[in-house]
């Protein structure tokens, strides 16, 4: 810590190439921040997917859905303990911009086959008992300000009530939770018999996709097997995975984002490595005759090496912290505007470490070779250059 | 008299040195053969024209660089067999150094270049500090500390850097043209101050000069020419 003074007053030296390198840095960091945000709510539900969860969809494009009569079936096969479907129905509250998810479940089975859903007991039982009564997440909840009891029109895109009409109306009997901060609480559910009953005659009797408890997740795999060829040369194949896969499956529809994300932060972080780089090199060059004085004074190449790389870290901590911290703070603001779109948008703490972490290397790197010019430095020869 | 007895009480000892440097392919001689002694407790200037070899002398005996061949003793302990880690902590223990230019650090206040070679120290923060106010007391300039170096006159610039020289109390205080750079007033003052800590607090000192009017403030003279005392030396 006593040399913390000396690092700091040599970081503040020239002020405006500190202050723009950091900048670079904070951008970023930014951009590493939402780009971490965006992975997450693409991809991040696979880390939550449940490893008992099978999905069991229509074989050719889950835009086709599956007979109704098929989750009888399911439940009798070897390995499954139960199934339950859910079927996309598209909706919008009001204006198109307020999109969400909302699908109708079988109440009972849905809130067994998902605990990650915290419902109270008397909001659940007034969900079993109300025909038109729907759940809604937390999020969605306050996004609207929605209290239990509200009548709430939601205009479909797909489905059209028997009057030609396709504003549905649901009984808002429930706002829920997640057991997790990765938990999505975006989405509505409400009854499939509400739906199914009210829906004009095309795709009645049929839903989304299952959802299969396995009792073994380790047989997970033949599982899956014997449900796809339960329904081999059937009307309506099926493919069957787990969980974790199926949700990587919709965010693989714009691409490898681990990839994307990876090769984006590469460019960035290597023309970051250069900038920081070329200020610690300069900032060294300039102060050769500075550290022959150091060393002349007792200072040992070690202790000269490790306040150059202190001074290199430090730069980039600050970058990386404000940065990270910035992007922590507007997240919130922004996943509010994107909501129906990407519901999990945030930044988890495990990226906020991993930034962390890679300002520290970042500053090691790119102190790395400036400090090895300072300790390279003879005495004598550094003094000659004051 | 013995070589033995002649170097008794000597706290510097310079044996036989020779200091080669390389340019090219060509070898440059910048010290051959070369013995002397220090005494503690003197003031000896190192005269010489330039390229004599002035310098090169006093990085050696100051351990900023090593010799060819020969041996260079100081209070007994011979530093050219210092490793580069034994001899920076050497440095930091016996050495103070007062440079012709100063060679403050330009972002640091004065008191705060006075304290750098005690962050080498276990001292405590409380205790750095006190020994930074002795020292730039010492050089009478105790309502400057709270300057930088910028503000400073050449003169005063040179007694901060005569404060960082001092400040740890060192063996030995080597100074490489100490008033090489400052006017005839600010380095008869510079001359003062050393004058006063060699007689007044028994400081060893090494001048380098060029200059005969601060030479004749040390106790000794020792001529250098092409790499050798002359005579008297």
């Amino acid at each position: 810590m006593k040399f913390f003074h000396l690092i700091w007053c040599n970081l503040r030296r020239k002020k405006l190439r500190t202050s723009l390198t950091l900048l670079s840095i904070i951008v970023a960091f930014i951009l590493f921040g939402f780009l971490s945000a965006i992975q997450q709510a693409l991809v991040g539900g696979v880390a939550l997917a449940g490893a008992d969860r099978l999905v069991v969809r229509e074989k050719v494009s889950i835009i086709n859905l599956l007979p109704v009569s098929y989750e009888a079936r399911m439940d009798r096969i070897p390995g499954v303990d139960f199934a339950t479907h859910q079927t996309w129905f598209g909706g919008i509250y009001q204006d198109p911009k307020n999109f969400f998810m909302q699908n109708p479940v079988e109440p009972e089975k849905f809130l067994k086959m998902h605990p990650e859903i915290i419902l109270p007991p008397d909001e659940e039982k007034a969900w079993l008992a109300t025909r038109t009564g729907a759940i809604v997440g937390r999020r969605t909840a306050e996004r609207f300000g929605w209290k239990i009891g509200d009548k709430v029109p939601i205009q479909s895109t797909i489905w059209t009530l028997p009057d030609g009409s396709r504003t549905w109306t649901f009984d808002i009997v429930g706002i829920y939770d997640g057991k997790d901060k990765g938990t999505d609480t975006t989405p509505m559910f409400f009854g499939y018999d509400y739906f199914d009953e009210g829906r004009q005659q095309w795709g009645k009797g049929q839903v989304g996709w299952y959802t299969i408890r396995i009792k073994d997740p380790s047989q997970a795999a033949e599982v899956a097997k014997r449900v796809d060829a339960e329904f081999e040369n059937s009307p309506h194949e099926t493919k069957t995975e787990p969980e974790g896969a199926f949700i990587q499956g919709w965010a693989a529809q714009i691409g490898n984002i681990v990839f994307i994300v990876a090769a984006i932060l590469s460019a960035v972080f290597f023309t970051i490595l250069l900038v920081t780089g070329n200020t610690m090199a300069q900032a060294v060059r300039e102060r050769t005759g500075e550290l022959g004085v150091l060393k002349a004074i007792g200072f040992t190449n070690a202790q000269v090496v490790a306040l150059v790389l202190a001074e290199s870290c430090l730069l980039t901590v600050i970058g990386g912290a404000v940065g990270l911290g910035l992007t922590r703070a507007i997240t919130p603001v922004v996943a509010q505007q994107l909501a129906g779109l990407l519901p999990l948008f945030f930044l988890p703490t495990r990226d906020l470490v991993i930034g962390l972490g890679l300002s520290i290397a970042l500053g090691l790197v790119t102190g790395f070779f400036p400090a090895l010019q300072a300790m390279r430095l003879r005495v004598a020869d550094a003094l000659r250059r004051m | 008299m013995s070589e033995d007895q002649s170097n008794h009480g000597a706290l510097v000892q310079v044996g036989r040195v020779g200091k080669v440097f390389h340019r090219g392919s060509e070898d440059i001689h910048v010290l051959a053969d070369l013995s002397m002694q220090v005494p503690a407790g003197e003031f000896l200037a190192l005269m010489g024209p330039s390229g004599s070899g002035k310098t090169t002398l006093l990085n050696l005996i100051g351990g900023l660089d090593r010799p060819t061949n020969g041996t260079v003793s100081v209070a007994g302990e011979n530093i050219d067999q210092l490793s580069d880690r034994a001899l920076a902590a050497w440095r930091a223990r016996h050495v103070g150094f007062v440079f012709q230019l100063y060679n403050l650090m330009p972002v640091l206040t004065a008191e705060r270049n006075v304290e750098l070679p005690l962050l080498l120290t276990h001292l405590s923060r409380a205790e750095r500090q006190k020994h930074v106010e002795t020292a730039l007391a010492m050089v009478g300039l105790s309502h400057r500390a709270k300057h930088y170096p910028r503000t400073l006159s050449g003169g005063e610039q040179q007694r901060v850097g005569i404060a960082r020289g001092i400040v740890t109390d060192p063996t030995l205080l080597l100074c490489d043209e100490p008033t090489g750079d400052l006017d005839r007033k600010a380095g008869d003052e510079i001359l003062n101050l050393l004058q006063s800590l060699n007689r007044e607090h028994g400081k060893t000192i090494i001048m380098v000069t060029h200059d005969p009017h601060a030479s004749a403030r040390a106790a000794r003279t020792l001529h250098l020419d092409k790499g050798q005392l002359s005579a008297g030396a």
